[in-house]
């Protein structure tokens, strides 16, 4: 199965990154776009061959490695 | 006094800092390679500055991983003092031996330039020979050194006075523009509850000889030879060495 694992800062926790790129683009005109925050994306091909194993996988590397738990939360997708 | 300086493929001040140690105070200095699992009976550990495993994923994401870092750890645990410098104080974050993590600095750039910072607190291994308020002028170079904890780490660092360095201007005076990354309350190093183990961005091993600049990292090296060599009145620092 593939995981898909999406790392971002935490609402909480100021983005300086996301805030250059909203800045960009309401410099460009864009003012319908409210704010931005950036992150990481990150695809994992899993042995697993069912959804709740690969996603409980997903989440251990998640917790582990991929993600600072200090700053960052996660959302996972398992197909 | 040994010194132990730890290498991580991707360090690139182990070398200054073992020059330091070694050259400039004249104490034993050995290179700890982190695949290494003992720390050839250094009496204090210190982290470097770099780009441990080239930084990737997160700054000293997977520096924290390697055999080493378990040896650090105990000796930590133990009472040893262990010093991170920079790259060496993130890798002490992620590796939860300090509190806290990096963001990029606000600026988004690589920032290296001199800063000054206020000692305060010298009850710590390596602040010990510094005087409460006193200013230091030493460089940095970062692009992630925009320390952030949660409100309420922040709130028990500050009760615990686990803040040791803070950013601030030549007179000691904190404001804004002094703090050269965003750190949240312009921190620049703390130390654990215990207070052996140091995190700090400034890198005072590059302040430490009048060609370079300037001499105002000597009282880090300074301090925790003396501390080292008046061990008994540290309880902490008495356990070095004793078996975990």
């Amino acid at each position: 199965m593939r995981a898909r694992v999406f790392v971002t800062l935490k609402p909480s926790v100021f983005d300086p990154q996301g805030k250059v790129i909203a800045d960009a683009l309401h410099s460009l005109g864009y003012d319908g776009v409210a704010d931005v925050r950036q992150g990481k994306y990150f695809e994992l091909d899993l042995a697993a061959t069912e959804a709740g194993a690969a996603k409980a996988l997903a989440a251990e590397v998640a917790d582990k490695v991929l993600a600072n738990p200090v700053i960052e939360s996660y959302r996972i997708e398992v197909d | 006094m040994r010194f132990g300086v730890v290498v991580f493929p991707g360090s690139n001040c182990d070398e200054d800092a073992h020059h330091a140690a070694k050259d400039l105070f004249g104490q034993d200095a050995e290179y700890l390679w982190h695949k290494d699992t003992d720390l050839k009976g250094a009496d204090v550990v210190i982290l470097p500055g770099g780009f441990a495993h080239g930084d990737y994923l997160r700054t000293g994401a997977m520096a924290r991983f390697s055999p080493i870092m378990r040896e650090v750890a105990a000796f930590a645990d133990r009472g040893g003092p262990v010093l991170g410098i920079c790259n060496g104080f993130q890798i002490l974050l992620e590796a939860g031996l300090l509190p806290g993590a990096m963001l990029r600095n606000r600026s988004l750039k690589y920032q290296c330039e001199h800063v000054h910072v206020r000692v305060e607190q010298t009850d710590t291994p390596f602040t010990s020979a510094a005087r409460p308020g006193q200013v230091l002028r030493i460089p940095i170079g970062h692009g992630e050194g925009n320390y952030y904890a949660p409100p309420e780490t922040i709130a028990r660092l500050e009760a615990n006075r686990q803040v040791v360095l803070r950013y601030t201007d030549p007179q000691g005076r904190q404001d804004d523009a002094s703090n050269p990354n965003g750190s949240v309350h312009a921190i620049a190093s703390i130390c654990n509850e215990r207070r052996n183990v140091v995190g700090m961005m400034p890198h005072p091993e590059r302040a430490c000889e009048v060609l370079l600049g300037g001499v105002d990292g000597r009282v880090i090296f300074d301090s925790v030879i003396s501390a080292l060599a008046r061990g008994p009145e540290r309880p902490a620092l008495l356990e070095v060495g004793r078996p975990a």
